[in-house]
């Protein structure tokens, strides 16, 4: 702490900090993939290669991180109101009921452009309300809830695995999920945005049009917190929840609120994969993307470019890690496990590890740029 | 089989099945009476699992075994304590780190090492923790009521269940009854007031997550030694969850964990148990929801409906000198 009131210009504090964090991140990564007796470069070559070498790779690539955009932001708009969501599993598990529902009962019916919107709320709304009992304990009855999400997780888990075994599963059929959904509960490819580019022919990739729901997602968070009442609100009780007390902010709305908005944010997680790819829900068929969030939303430093760029990366890893593993059998998807743990740690727990080291740089560097210059006149 | 049997039977297996929750519960009673918030009880459980049970394979040695998972489930901690108590970093963040990088690592790293899909290789009886036979344990079998209950309930546990039960007197004992304990709780409640006093609050939080490392060791040993023969993927499956939820059952009390604990074990030999068949008067309780149990009730008393639970006062508050 030799520096303790140095002030970093933005770039380093929002570009240089977050990527240092995150070679760390890499880096002991890379001692895991030594440990097994592989090269860590020639992995992270064939991993690269694998996400953006080909058409479909990309495909894949940004039908993953369609998911981890809404969990990302799901994260973030918690994080921005000081609230920690870990529910995000939960919350997208659960919806799958309600898109279940709404796709089971229409998809006879209404073609997808109809029965889209109607899945987008059903899903938002099974999101959101089971985020709003959390939410609603730790305003009104003061539990924590980030103990309160981790037990609905686990809550949302059995109701699920009853509801598809025991209620939703068809008569005769062995598999815990949902019949197919006809043509009108399955979303349309985006694939030939991508072929757009020259590249080849895309065989299968699921990447689909909820991906640009995504995006309008990031850029509604975004108008939300920064360009909202609302926001404002939001962000003044996560600085300091006093500060919001006393200037007549109800705390019990705006954690409500701000609860539910990242409950349906969650929520829509669960179209992607459900809609869009296998076109059934299936039992489990959230595989940890909500826990992914939280590792993007810490290296998005929960602003949506950043997001979305972060879910662009763990896009890239599970994709290039499925090729990876074809390769390196010693390499199975788990690696991305501890890649994002890692990540989790590096830009999270231990975020501010490198800063003094950073700005001790700084301050020898050029003063001026960390307000040093003044600080040496005044003393 | 009558009745009696099938008590003695299911209260046997609610022992077996709460003592990983009883240690890793103590576990997280040390971190978080000290201050310390510690959600990834879970992770370090499992690394310790996989830890004991590759060590106990490849050495041949059951003790070999625990003191690798011990080891490594403290290296998860001091990494906990590294970034909670020196960077001063978001704990939860941290606990949620070391449970994915556990998970990742300990499938990644068996399958390298061992080729078995993510397992260890089968430990063979010299490489576990036997069951300890009490004196005259068969001879009494055949006494009505004391028998049974000397002969299957008390007896014939593995030395890690009777460390999991002691280590609750002794835990009361160190907390409540040492220089240690006290200082540990006023950590918790009051650092400041601790710093003032001279004695340093990093130094003992380090001390208390070590404890917590200590015991998520054991209960990871226990889990793949004496439960299982060998570790499989992913197989405390939630139980760091749950012990976290017994640990705020129990609102932060040593005895209190035990019997929350035992209950949770309760509810999980119930679900074993009765797997589908109907119970008199409520009629078929699907098993999910003997499995939600745990996680319903915590939350409910976190409500504050049955009681309330207060956490220690400056739990997940990282502690700053000074200004």
């Amino acid at each position: 702490m030799s520096v303790p009131y140095a002030k970093l210009p933005a770039w380093a504090d929002y570009g240089l900090i977050p990527l240092v964090n995150l070679a760390v991140a890499f880096i002991v990564a890379g001692l895991v993939v030594l440990l097994v007796g592989e090269n860590p470069f020639r992995a992270a070559v064939i991993l690269v290669e694998g996400a953006f070498g080909r058409g479909q790779g990309i495909a894949y690539t940004l039908f993953y991180a369609t998911t981890f955009i809404f969990s990302g932001l799901s994260v973030a708009v918690a994080f921005h109101c000081g609230l920690f969501n870990i529910g995000g599993e939960g919350q997208g598990y659960i919806a799958g009921l309600g898109i279940a529902i709404v796709c089971l009962s229409l998809d006879s019916v209404l073609p997808w452009y109809l029965l889209f919107p109607i899945a987008i709320a059903a899903a938002a709304l099974f999101g959101a309300l089971w985020a709003l009992i959390p939410a609603w304990l730790q305003a009104r009855r003061g539990s924590h809830i980030v103990i309160t999400t981790i037990m609905f997780n686990f809550i949302a888990a059995s109701i699920m695995v009853y509801m598809l075994v025991d209620v939703i599963k068809p008569i005769g059929a062995m598999a815990p999920q949902t019949r197919n959904f006809l043509d009108g509960a399955q979303l349309p490819k985006l694939n030939w945005l991508i072929e757009l580019f020259g590249f080849a022919k895309i065989r299968s990739a699921p990447f689909n049009i909820s991906f640009i729901l995504a995006l309008v997602m990031a850029w509604l968070v975004w108008l939300l917190v920064w360009r909202t009442k609302l926001g404002y609100e939001m962000r003044t009780y996560g600085f300091s929840p006093k500060a919001a007390r006393y200037a007549g902010i109800s705390e019990t709305r705006i954690i409500l609120v701000t609860m539910m908005i990242s409950g349906a944010l969650s929520g829509m997680m669960a179209l992607n994969p459900t809609m869009g790819d296998q076109h059934n829900v299936a039992l489990d068929f959230v595989s940890g993307a909500g826990f992914v969030g939280i590792a993007v939303a810490l290296m998005g430093r929960s602003h949506p470019v950043g997001i979305v760029l972060a879910s662009i990366l763990f896009g890239m890893l599970y994709q290039g890690g499925a090729e990876l593993s074809f390769e390196m059998p010693n390499i199975s998807r788990d690696m991305i496990v501890i890649i994002q743990g890692l990540v989790i740690l590096f830009a999270g727990a231990l975020e501010h590890m490198f800063r003094p080291a950073i700005q001790a740089l700084f301050a020898s560097l050029s003063p001026k740029s960390v307000g040093m210059a003044q600080a040496g006149k005044g003393a | 089989m009558d009745f009696f049997d099938v008590a003695v039977q299911t209260l046997d297996s609610t022992v077996r099945l709460s003592v990983p929750l009883l240690l890793a519960c103590l576990a997280g009673l040390y971190s978080e009476r000290s201050g310390i918030f510690d959600i990834g009880l879970e992770g370090k459980m499992l690394a310790g699992a996989f830890a004991s049970a590759a060590a106990a394979s490849v050495f041949h040695s059951a003790w070999i075994g625990l003191g690798m998972g011990i080891l490594i489930s403290v290296a998860l901690a001091l990494v906990h304590g590294f970034a909670s108590i020196t960077h001063r970093g978001n704990q939860i963040v941290s606990g949620v780190a070391i449970n994915f990088v556990a998970a990742g690592s300990t499938i990644i790293l068996g399958q390298a090492w061992f080729k078995q899909g993510g397992r260890t290789p089968a430990l063979a009886p010299g490489e576990r923790f036997e069951a300890i036979v009490f004196p005259g344990a068969d001879a009494v079998r055949g006494v009505p009521i004391l028998g049974p209950i000397y002969s299957e309930l008390l007896s014939g546990h593995s030395l890690l269940v009777y460390i999991a039960f002691l280590a609750v007197p002794f835990t009361w004992w160190v907390l409540f009854r040492t220089r240690f304990g006290l200082r540990l709780r006023a950590v918790g409640e009051n650092p400041a007031a601790v710093d003032t006093a001279g004695i340093s609050v990093e130094w003992l939080r380090y001390r208390a997550v070590i404890c917590t490392g200590i015991l998520t060791g054991i209960a990871g040993a226990y889990l793949a030694m004496v439960q299982n023969a060998g570790f499989v993927k992913d197989m405390t499956a939630g139980k760091g969850f749950i012990a976290l939820a017994a640990l705020i059952f129990a609102k932060w009390k040593p005895v209190n964990a035990m019997f929350a604990c035992l209950l949770f074990g309760f509810l999980d030999a119930i679900a074993i148990r009765l797997q589908g068949s109907p119970l008199p008067v409520i009629g078929r309780v699907p098993v999910q929801f003997m499995q939600a149990l745990p996680y319903v009730l915590t939350v409910v008393l976190l409500a504050g409906f049955i009681g309330k639970a207060i956490p220690p006062r400056a739990g997940g508050v990282p502690y700053v000198k000074e200004r």
